[in-house]
């Protein structure tokens, strides 16, 4: 080993990231590689809109229970997103914009309401929605 | 694989992550440190417990940036830098202080 330091240039290209989770939690993998791709999107910086739309909105729900599928219950990891977000809205140094979406149609056509998911999200109309999907660099959608 | 602890035997897996998160105990944490050749210090066992915590909360282990981020938060601007904790755990501070924390290898880049 060296005693020389040596630096990395950590000053990395930001884009703008929009995910949407589209599908129910357990049943299929989609809502857990988005959910891992999010945190990638976090370790590097970027900017990102998580959305969650039609069955996709179920994710986030509170009270989930896995025992009987006898998968973990990932529910709680999106508290990550919530703090990421934070993080990012505090720091100043940080050149990182997050938001945290629910679509109002899906959300309603459930019988849902911002209290039951267990992260706080902006609640936005799909056409809405829409305008800011188009404003995204890359949207991955699962 | 399994380990031995005070005549009890704790399975893990064939990188020897513990299976069974809740089983841990300080005294197989002390073991598996040994395995890894870490002498526990306080220091250690700040970062160790502070995985557990943060297992427990968000299930699920921090990438070694967000660990970083935590620990300078938790335990101040000194210790967190990804230098300190390479010098605590050498090969990987997510890799090794999650073997010792009794958690599952963290998935990606850590």
């Amino acid at each position: 080993m060296s005693d020389t330091e040596i630096e990395f240039d950590t000053a990395g290209i930001t884009r703008k990231f929009m995910y949407v989770n589209r599908k129910a939690p357990y049943g299929t993998i989609y809502a857990l590689e988005v959910l891992e791709a999010v945190l990638i999107s976090a370790a590097f910086e970027q900017h990102a809109c998580i959305v969650f739309i039609d069955d996709g909105v179920y994710q986030i729900k509170k009270g989930q229970d896995t025992a009987a599928v006898n998968m973990k219950n990932f529910s709680k990891t999106y508290g990550i997103i919530a703090m990421e977000k934070e993080d990012a809205d505090e720091d100043e140094d940080m050149d990182m914009v997050w938001r945290i979406i629910v679509e109002k149609e899906s959300m309603e056509a459930r019988g849902l309401s911002r209290d039951d998911f267990v992260i706080d999200v902006e609640v936005i109309p799909s056409d809405e929605l829409a305008i800011i999907m188009a404003e995204q660099e890359i949207v991955i959608s699962g | 694989m399994a380990y031995e602890v005070n005549g009890k035997s704790f399975e893990s897996d064939e990188e020897g992550y513990l299976i069974d998160i809740a089983s841990w105990n300080e005294d197989l944490a002390g073991l598996i440190a040994k395995d890894e050749e870490i002498d526990m210090t306080e220091e250690h066992w700040e970062v160790v417990n502070f995985l557990r915590e943060y297992y427990n909360e968000y299930q699920i282990a921090p990438a070694v940036r967000v660990l970083v981020k935590a620990v300078k938060k938790k335990l101040g601007a000194e210790k967190g830098s990804n230098k300190y904790l390479y010098e605590l755990f050498p090969y990987g501070p997510a890799k090794q202080a999650c073997k010792i924390a009794g958690l599952p290898k963290p998935t990606g880049c850590v």
